[in-house]
């Protein structure tokens, strides 16, 4: 009889409540933009604040509004601009628009004290490390945002370019060259 | 009607569910940090602990006392609250979505805000009625709200003080949480009993 009344109020308590926060989840819906939702689908995800907004959400919510360019993501370049152009349909001139220069932090060895200040801000785990062991970065995972060069102490983490291996060596596209010019 | 108001009284201040009970100190140390986010966590948890005391009384004497299965009063109550919450949750996302930002993970932590199973099961255990209970849930979560904004804006005091290294940060909080409850303790005065 216990294990019957107890059952019994239980699973109708749970269905009473949950039925009412399905009512109360009708009324009280949020309408959230629902291009914003694409828009921070397409981007990068990490929310590096390069473009001088707190995050990628509202980035994305910028750009929905008409308040930023479509070209505000440093790290998505001149491929996620495009993107943005064809879902939001509106053309882009990208003549004009300069790839930003893609640099990678580096711990440079001689100065590097171990503090792990800066593997706590990297958006993307891309500094490896442990409290007073020299940090390293993880090439292929810096987005190149920046942040750590500002909570380093000594400096010893500056940006370069990224050093070419077999993995990222990529071709030389052929230069235009006149046909029939002497050789 | 007197009566109503020494109950209140008596359990924002008397009583107060977190410096003399010691209960909620989660959100106590944690959303502490900024005066309008603990503001608005005591105004979130005010709501929470008022339903839940409410709700809590009466699904005792609507259902477990008639069914006689008392040993299910946790249980029904947290199912209860963590309803209550979620429902909290739905209208300030919808009402005020910065709150919502500022509270973040605190807003659905306010069901396992053991002020508000405790002040449910105290309600329980000291037998009150209808009227009673509800008071003293709204009695708690005011004393509760008060103890928030005031300890709030002592840390953000706090951080602006040359506090020695060793105490800087949580230390010197925990020591200010300590000094608070010594100064609630003098209201055990006010209690007539």
């Amino acid at each position: 009889m216990y294990v019957l009344s107890a059952i019994a109020s239980l699973a109708t308590l749970g269905l009473v409540l949950g039925w009412l926060l399905a009512i109360a989840a009708k009324y009280l819906k949020v309408e959230s933009n629902p291009i914003v939702e694409e828009l921070e689908a397409l981007m990068p995800g990490s929310q590096c604040g390069q473009c001088g907004f707190p995050g990628c959400r509202p980035a994305a919510q910028a750009i929905a509004n008409g308040e930023a360019p479509i070209t505000v993501c440093p790290p998505g370049g001149s491929a996620l601009a495009e993107q943005f152009a064809a879902l939001l349909g509106v053309s882009i001139d990208l003549s004009n628009f300069e790839e930003p220069e893609f640099l990678i932090a580096k711990v440079s060895e001689d100065t590097c004290t171990g503090c792990t200040r800066c593997f706590k801000v990297c958006p993307t785990d891309a500094i490896v490390g442990a409290a007073k062991q020299i940090h390293a970065v993880v090439a292929d995972a810096c987005t190149g945002c920046q942040k750590c060069i500002a909570v380093c102490p000594t400096e010893c983490l500056q940006m370069h370019k990224p050093e070419v291996t077999l993995r990222n060596w990529r071709w030389q596209k052929p230069l235009p060259e006149p046909v029939g010019a002497p050789a | 009607m007197g009566e109503y108001l020494m109950l209140i009284v008596g359990t924002a201040l008397v009583n107060n569910v977190v410096l003399v009970k010691f209960l909620g100190l989660c959100p106590f140390m944690g959303v502490s940090n900024k005066l309008d986010s603990a503001l608005g966590m005591g105004l979130a948890t005010t709501f929470v602990l008022t339903l839940a005391a409410l709700s809590g009384w009466l699904l005792e004497h609507g259902v477990l006392i008639p069914l006689d299965i008392g040993f299910l009063r946790v249980l029904s109550f947290i199912l209860v609250i963590a309803a209550v919450v979620q429902f909290t949750e739905l209208v300030i996302h919808k009402t005020s979505p910065v709150l919502y930002q500022v509270l973040g993970i605190f807003l659905p932590l306010i069901t396992t805000n053991c002020a508000v199973l405790g002040v449910a099961l105290l309600n329980i255990q000291q037998e009150s009625g209808f009227m009673e209970s509800v008071l003293y849930g709204f009695g708690s979560a005011l004393g509760f709200t008060l103890v928030m904004v005031i300890f709030a804006g002592l840390r953000e005091r706090l951080a602006l003080m040359a506090v020695p290294v060793l105490f800087a940060g949580t230390p010197i909080a925990f020591i200010t949480a300590g000094i608070l409850s010594l100064a609630f303790m003098g209201f055990a005065g006010l209690s007539p009993k």
